[in-house]
C-alpha cells in the first residue's frame, strides 16, 4: 500500500488533491484568522504592564512561529530532494521560501514596532533579534542562490544543500533567550506564561496564520508545477522543431 | 476604539501585516494565472504533454 507521501509523488495526482483541499483550507484560514482579529481587538484585556501594545503579540507570535517551522519544512523537503528524489520535495523548498521569507520579514517588523514601545529602541543585537535577522539573510540566500543557476536540477541541489546547513538556526533561535542574557521575553508558552484571557486569541491567530501559510504553499506549489510542465512543453516543441528541420526532405 | 499613546505602533504593525498578506496572495493568484495561460497557449497549438501523450 503506497503512503501519501509516495501518492503524491505523482505531480497530476497531487495536482487534482491540491485543487479539492485548497479552497478548504483557504476558507478557514481566513474564518480563524477574521475570527482571532475580533479577540484580538474587542475580547482580550491589555496587559498589566504593556497595556495595549500587547495586541501586537497576536501578530507577532504566529509570524514569528511560520518563520520558522517554514524554514523547517523547507530543510525536510531538502532531505526528501537529496535522498529520496520525491519529485515534489523540490517544488515544495522553491514554493516555500518567498512565503517563509515574508513571514519573517513580518516578524522582525512587527517586532521592531513592538520593542519601541515597550524597550525604547527599535533594534538591540541580542542573540535572539540577530539570529532571526539571520534567518531572513538565509532565505535570501536560499531564492538567490536557485536564481543564479540556468541549470535548474543543479541549483535545486546546491540550494537544498543549503538549507540542510542552515537548520542549525533553528535551535539557535529557539534557545537563544535561555543561552544568552537577552532584552528579549522567554520563548512563548502557550500554557505556562500566557494569561487564558490572552492564551485563546494567540491561538486562534496561529492556527489560522498556519492554515494560511499552507493554503499559499499549496497555490505556490500548484504553480511551480505548472511552470516546470510550461518549461518541459517549450523545450519538447524546440526540439520536434529542431528535429524537423534536420531531417532530410524527401 | 482607543488603544492608548502607543496606538500608531499598533495600526503599524497589523497594516504591514495586512499589505505583505495581500502582496503574497495577489502575487500568487497572478503567477496561477499566469502559467494557466502559457499552458494553455502551447496546448491550443497543439503541443502536448509527453506523459499525457504517451498515456493515449
Amino acid at each position: 500500500m503506497q503512503t501519501l507521501t509516495q501518492q503524491l509523488a505523482n505531480p497530476t495526482r497531487f495536482m487534482d488533491l491540491s485543487a479539492r483541499v485548497l479552497p478548504w483550507v483557504a476558507g478557514i484560514a481566513a474564518a480563524l484568522i477574521v475570527y482571532g482579529l475580533y479577540l484580538s481587538f474587542f475580547d482580550s484585556p491589555a496587559d498589566y504592564q504593556q497595556g495595549e501594545t500587547v495586541r501586537i503579540m497576536y501578530i507577532h507570535v504566529p509570524c514569528a512561529w511560520l518563520s520558522m517551522m517554514v524554514y523547517g519544512l523547507i530543510a525536510v523537503s531538502s532531505f526528501g530532494l537529496l535522498v529520496f528524489r520525491h519529485p515534489l520535495a523540490d517544488v515544495s523548498a522553491k514554493a516555500a521560501a518567498p512565503i517563509g521569507a515574508a513571514f519573517t520579514f513580518l516578524a522582525l517588523l512587527t517586532g521592531s514596532l513592538w520593542g519601541k514601545p515597550m524597550w525604547g529602541t527599535y533594534w538591540v543585537w541580542d542573540a535572539r533579534l540577530t539570529s532571526v535577522l539571520i534567518l531572513f539573510f538565509l532565505y535570501l540566500g536560499l531564492i538567490a542562490l536557485r536564481a543564479a543557476f540556468e541549470d535548474e536540477s543543479a541549483g535545486a541541489k546546491l540550494t537544498a544543500v543549503l538549507a540542510l546547513v542552515g537548520v542549525t538556526i533553528l535551535p539557535i533561535i529557539k534557545f537563544s533567550v535561555n543561552w544568552w542574557n537577552t532584552l528579549h521575553q522567554p520563548s512563548t508558552d502557550f500554557t505556562a506564561t500566557v494569561d487564558p484571557s490572552m492564551r485563546w486569541p494567540l491561538l486562534v491567530m496561529a492556527l489560522g496564520f498556519t492554515l494560511l501559510f499552507f493554503a499559499m504553499h499549496l497555490k505556490a506549489m500548484r504553480n511551480e508545477v505548472l511552470r516546470r510542465r510550461v518549461k518541459a512543453m517549450r523545450t519538447q516543441a524546440v526540439a520536434g522543431r529542431d528535429r524537423l528541420a534536420t531531417q532530410p526532405a524527401e | 476604539m482607543d488603544l492608548g499613546p502607543h496606538a500608531a505602533f499598533i495600526w503599524i504593525s497589523y497594516a504591514a501585516v495586512a499589505v505583505v498578506v495581500t502582496g503574497l496572495i495577489g502575487w500568487l493568484l497572478l503567477d496561477g494565472r499566469k502559467q494557466a495561460a502559457a499552458l494553455e497557449a502551447l496546448e491550443k497549438r497543439g503541443i502536448r504533454r509527453r506523459s499525457s501523450a504517451s498515456a493515449e
